[in-house]
């Protein structure tokens, strides 16, 4: 299987390359549409505005603590028997890990999903290390095997179609070809029910961190979340920062919502709550549990007021099932861990600008990302907070600020200012733009190759209600 | 799903801010708008210098040469009238953008009033001037686009429909995927050709789908894109600014 790598810096290339693809445009507009319908159907006649409201509040007042809420949770953790370990970065949170795995001579680890584990590239780190980790959620199974990465954050393989999925477990585990998805499915399932038992570590994410219990919530419909958190001897949670929340009762309306946007389900087939490792009178549960609380550039986003809203986001993946842009590409041409709009305002701080240029203006601002958001991130207006940040003078707190300014730019703007603030010559312009509209080019680049050229009319609307008013008083005397 | 806004009655007098596109592409449909305005009893204020909101600026990320284009913009309404746009996208910029733009500025408190007297003009004609209207043209299907700003920024998913339909002779026709954006987006359609070609390409065939030969739409950006695309495939369907399509009908 020929190996693709994707990198946010070659999005037109892997735009150009995506929207060429019949098979990619057909798998992604297919999954959409049938995500924005059982989305919307989920939501029925409930009061949506007012959940959102809610959702939004419960993460504002959540960021609005956070540093207490940390300490909380921590030191609820570890009067739970929970260990709870601190990374700056993604190296440090894959070392803490391999630490942990090494220092209990793990060789097997078995994952539950985890986008914060793909963000830091954990599974390539314990390899390098001679640790295998294998992923248990079917679409995560799928996407290792075809060794790829995900294309959603919660549908991890929604870019590959039944043929396609059949072929890899062909390839891949010698499973005979079939369009059966219950045959596939179980052949899956009984590869993975053996490595549940043999592995030495569980690795999972987190949904929610209940500050007040000390509690990590797991969200998931496959079971092996549930595997993964309760067979391996140990059990190690990593998550970012971001993801706690004060209190118990703040997480059904979360959990409301996260369904209900992701997968327009009204709950999922598992719910875990994860409060302890096992007990003295209890038979099974992992004998240890610990908990990696990741920064990798949170902290930074935290101090600035707007882009503070970007740590709201729970992971649902509705912007990018209604992003028209996301729906044309497909997630692997942003190139990026978090791809579609929630990715296009994460990544720039997780990876800076100068690799992230082209994501914040990957989109037409359409709204429709922000109209869905569950926790009302007003993700167009941080689309153009980074926009701003990469064509500003470099002062910014987002890394590679300044990164896309450029004399010619800057001086195009400086025009189109001096214009746009000189009504005469605005006027002037515009007439002789009409007067020369025969002249004008019908090739216009790119926009010509798929349309026809925009012709400036003979008479400007400046010109015409002159016109208008002039005929009107002899038109009132007429009557 | 936005909060109720509440409307002033019918004004005396409005401001008609024409938006840079229409002066220059489309001044007809302003025209057009103007004569519907007219048509209600309303005196239609035309303020010579207005030149463009500064959308452009704003959304590529230069702020501050938005703010100084917006900012020649505030002066121009200096009475307390209502200012009526032809299009969601610069109605939503003045509404919506204008305050934030300008906060903590010296500008703030005008930008913060100018922004609540500002309206979409479908918007206006429904909501402020209740508008009746006989239709004198003969019987038609008409698809409608309403653009992005006009549906999500300023909440006016349903007052294109409901104008056209006051119109006895004209269906309004279903077509897939009504909400999604056209792939014009201003500079998008610039720095992502491509991806905007396709969207086009879809919103495009879809309307043609809908089994019509024309479409509307209140947004001269989307009207371009659209329209175009439609012509560069030598399409029949022909693309119209409302405001041109209710006035063709009922003068």
């Amino acid at each position: 299987m020929n190996v693709q790598t994707f990198t946010p810096r070659e999005f037109h290339r892997q735009a150009h390359e995506a929207l060429a693809s019949p098979q990619i445009r057909a798998n992604f507009r297919k999954a959409m549409d049938g995500l924005m319908i059982k989305r919307r159907d989920v939501f029925g006649d409930w009061d949506l505005e007012a959940l959102r409201e809610l959702g939004a509040n419960i993460r504002l007042r959540a960021l609005a603590k956070l540093p207490d809420l940390l300490e909380q949770l921590e030191a609820n953790c570890e009067a739970n028997g929970i260990r709870v370990h601190w990374a700056e970065d993604g190296e440090q949170a894959c070392r803490v890990i391999r630490e942990l795995c090494e220092a209990r001579n793990a060789r097997s680890v078995i994952k539950g999903k985890s986008m914060v584990s793909e963000e830091m590239h954990l599974n390539a780190h314990l390899e390098a290390a001679g640790i295998e980790a294998l992923e248990s959620d079917l679409g995560e199974y799928l996407v290792q095997l075809n060794e790829q990465t995900p294309s959603h954050i919660i549908m991890p393989a929604i870019h590959l179609n039944t043929d396609e999925i059949s072929g890899i477990l062909h390839d891949k585990t010698g499973l005979e070809r079939t369009r059966d998805v219950d045959i596939m499915t179980a052949a899956a399932r009984a590869q993975l029910r053996e490595r549940f038992m043999a592995a030495d570590v569980g690795v999972s994410g987190v949904n929610f961190a209940v500050a007040e219990t000390g509690t990590l919530c797991l969200v998931e419909n496959e079971g092996n979340g549930r595997m993964t958190t309760t067979v391996p001897p140990v059990h190690i949670a990593v998550t970012g920062i971001e993801k706690v929340v004060e209190q118990l009762r703040d997480v059904p309306p979360l959990y409301a919502l996260l369904t209900r946007s992701a997968t327009g389900q009204h709950v999922t087939t598992y719910f875990n709550m994860i409060s302890s490792p096992r007990q003295e009178e209890e038979h099974d549960g992992p004998k240890e549990v610990h908990l990696v609380l990741v920064d990798n550039g949170r902290s930074r986003i935290y101090q600035d007021n707007e882009l503070l809203d970007t740590l709201r986001c729970i992971r649902c993946g509705a912007c990018m099932n209604h992003c028209p842009v996301y729906t044309r590409v497909g997630g692997h041409t942003y190139g990026t861990t978090y791809p579609g709009p929630i990715g296009s305002i994460l990544s720039p701080h997780l990876m800076g600008l100068e690799e992230t240029q082209d994501l914040p203006t990957a989109s037409s601002l359409c709204g429709a990302c922000g109209e869905v958001c569950p926790v009302k991130i007003p993700i167009p207006d941080l689309l153009v907070r980074l926009r701003k940040e990469s064509v500003g003078e470099g002062r910014g707190n987002v890394p590679g600020a300044g990164v896309k300014r450029t004399r010619k730019e800057v001086a195009a703007w400086k025009g189109f200012q001096w214009l746009a603030t000189h009504p005469a010559a605005w006027r002037s312009g515009v007439a002789v733009a009409g007067k020369l509209r025969a002249l004008m080019p019908t090739r216009l680049g790119p926009w010509t190759d798929y349309r026809t050229a925009p012709r400036p009319a003979g008479t400007s609307l400046h010109a015409l209600v002159k016109q208008h008013q002039a005929k009107k008083p002899a038109r009132e005397e007429s009557q | 799903m936005t909060p109720v806004k509440l409307y002033p009655t019918k004004p005396d007098k409005v401001y008609f801010y024409g938006t840079c596109l229409v002066d220059m592409f489309f001044p007809e449909a302003g025209l057009d708008g103007i004569r519907l305005l007219e048509r209600e009893g309303i005196e239609v204020l035309f303020p010579e210098d207005q030149t463009c909101c500064g959308q452009p600026a704003y959304t590529s990320g230069y702020h501050d040469e938005a703010r100084a284009v917006a900012a020649a913009q505030l002066d121009l309404f200096p009475k307390p009238w209502p200012i009526v746009v032809p299009s969601g996208s610069c109605g939503g910029m003045m509404r919506t953008h204008y305050p934030s733009l300008f906060a903590g500025t010296e500008h703030e408190a005008r930008a913060e009033e100018l922004a609540g007297r500002v309206f979409e003009l479908t918007e206006f004609l429904v909501h402020v001037c209740h508008l009746k209207l006989e239709d004198r043209g003969h019987l038609e299907k008409v698809a409608m686009h309403t653009s992005c700003s006009a549906r999500r920024e300023m909440g006016l998913a349903e007052t294109g429909p409901a104008l056209l339909a006051k119109l006895g002779q004209v269906e309004l026709v279903e077509q897939a995927r009504a909400a999604e954006c056209c792939g014009f987006g201003g500079t998008f359609a610039v720095r992502h050709p491509e991806v905007s070609a396709a969207m086009v390409e879809d919103k495009a065939c879809a309307i043609e789908a809908a089994g019509t030969a024309r479409f509307v739409t209140s947004d001269c950006g989307c009207l371009m894109n659209i329209a175009g695309r439609l012509e560069h495939q030598q399409k029949t369907v022909k693309g119209e600014h409302i405001a041109s399509y209710l006035w063709r009908r009922t003068s």
